[in-house]
């Protein structure tokens, strides 16, 4: 598990779950019955998705970039592409520039096919000074 | 819009699935077409433990929540609709230990798109800790049709 995501009280509520290959990190939410937010359909709020995605985007970054403080978000975008069915929400992030203060982020989500994401994210994080 | 549509129906939207009750999410009120949304600050809802403000996870939720309840508010009724993307600039750190309020209005309707605009803040839209733009499709059956995009609605607005 990831060290940073195990600190975070929001992950542990997500239940989030992650593994290491090389320095690329794979997030998963499993399925709970508290992330539905629409129980007719029966679908996952769109908001437990996307704090996924922003929780695994800060992971990735400080995986990367250790820092005394962990990234903060600037801004982030996301666009829900399909409708999250009730089961496990897999996420992995890319970081496509990092300067001296700033990183610039995407990430993706998706449940059983990595090439039929439902949703994705657009993201500029704060980093703080190195150790 | 009804009594019932304000009173019974959009605090059930507000908060009644298991993720916005799980959050503790509480409808905060309707003004015109500006809604408010709170969540009362909980320790497993922060998002750095550090300095135990609430995620940035949870704000951006709460954002894209309660533009949905604004949608719905500038329908005048409940129809299903879905969110096609969100922005959300963090403009300061939120106070730690503190409740945070999310007020979203509909500022344009079209027969397929709803256009929101939402702040987050603890005391007053004016000092916002983020703001967000959203878009949400309409959904439901009549916006969905092939061609309605090309037929005016009967008692349509603009």
């Amino acid at each position: 598990m990831d060290a940073l995501l195990e600190r975070i009280p929001y992950a542990r509520f997500l239940g989030l779950e992650s593994r290491l290959d090389g320095d690329l990190l794979t997030v998963v939410m499993p399925f709970a019955d508290r992330l539905i937010g629409n129980p007719l359909l029966p679908a996952l709020h769109g908001g437990s998705t996307a704090a996924l995605l922003e929780l695994t985007a800060v992971a990735q970054v400080a995986l990367v970039f250790p820092r005394l403080h962990q990234p903060r978000p600037i801004n982030v975008t996301v666009s829900y592409l399909r409708s999250g069915r009730p089961e496990a929400v897999n996420c992995r992030a890319r970081i496509l520039r990092a300067g001296r203060r700033v990183a610039h982020v995407t990430a993706e989500a998706w449940q059983d096919d990595p090439d039929q994401p439902i949703a994705g994210l657009t993201a500029n994080f704060l980093l703080s000074d190195p150790e | 819009m009804s009594d019932m549509f304000l009173n019974t129906l959009l605090p059930q939207l507000a908060a009644g699935a298991p993720h916005t009750s799980a959050l503790g999410f509480v409808l905060d009120g309707v003004d015109g077409g500006d809604v408010r949304l709170r969540t009362p600050w909980r320790e497993d809802l922060v998002g750095d433990p550090e300095t135990g403000v609430l995620a940035g996870g949870l704000v951006t939720t709460m954002l894209d929540h309660v533009g949905g309840l604004a949608t719905w508010v500038a329908l005048g009724e409940y129809q299903s609709i879905a969110t096609l993307d969100l922005r959300v600039d963090y403009m300061r750190a939120a106070r730690p230990r503190t409740d945070l309020i999310a007020q979203a209005n509909c500022y344009r309707l079209t027969r397929n798109i709803a256009f929101v605009r939402a702040w987050a803040f603890e005391d007053s839209p004016d000092d916002p800790v983020a703001a967000s733009q959203a878009a949400y499709v309409l959904t439901g059956d009549g916006a969905r049709r092939v061609g309605a995009n090309l037929r005016p609605a009967a008692g349509s607005r603009a």
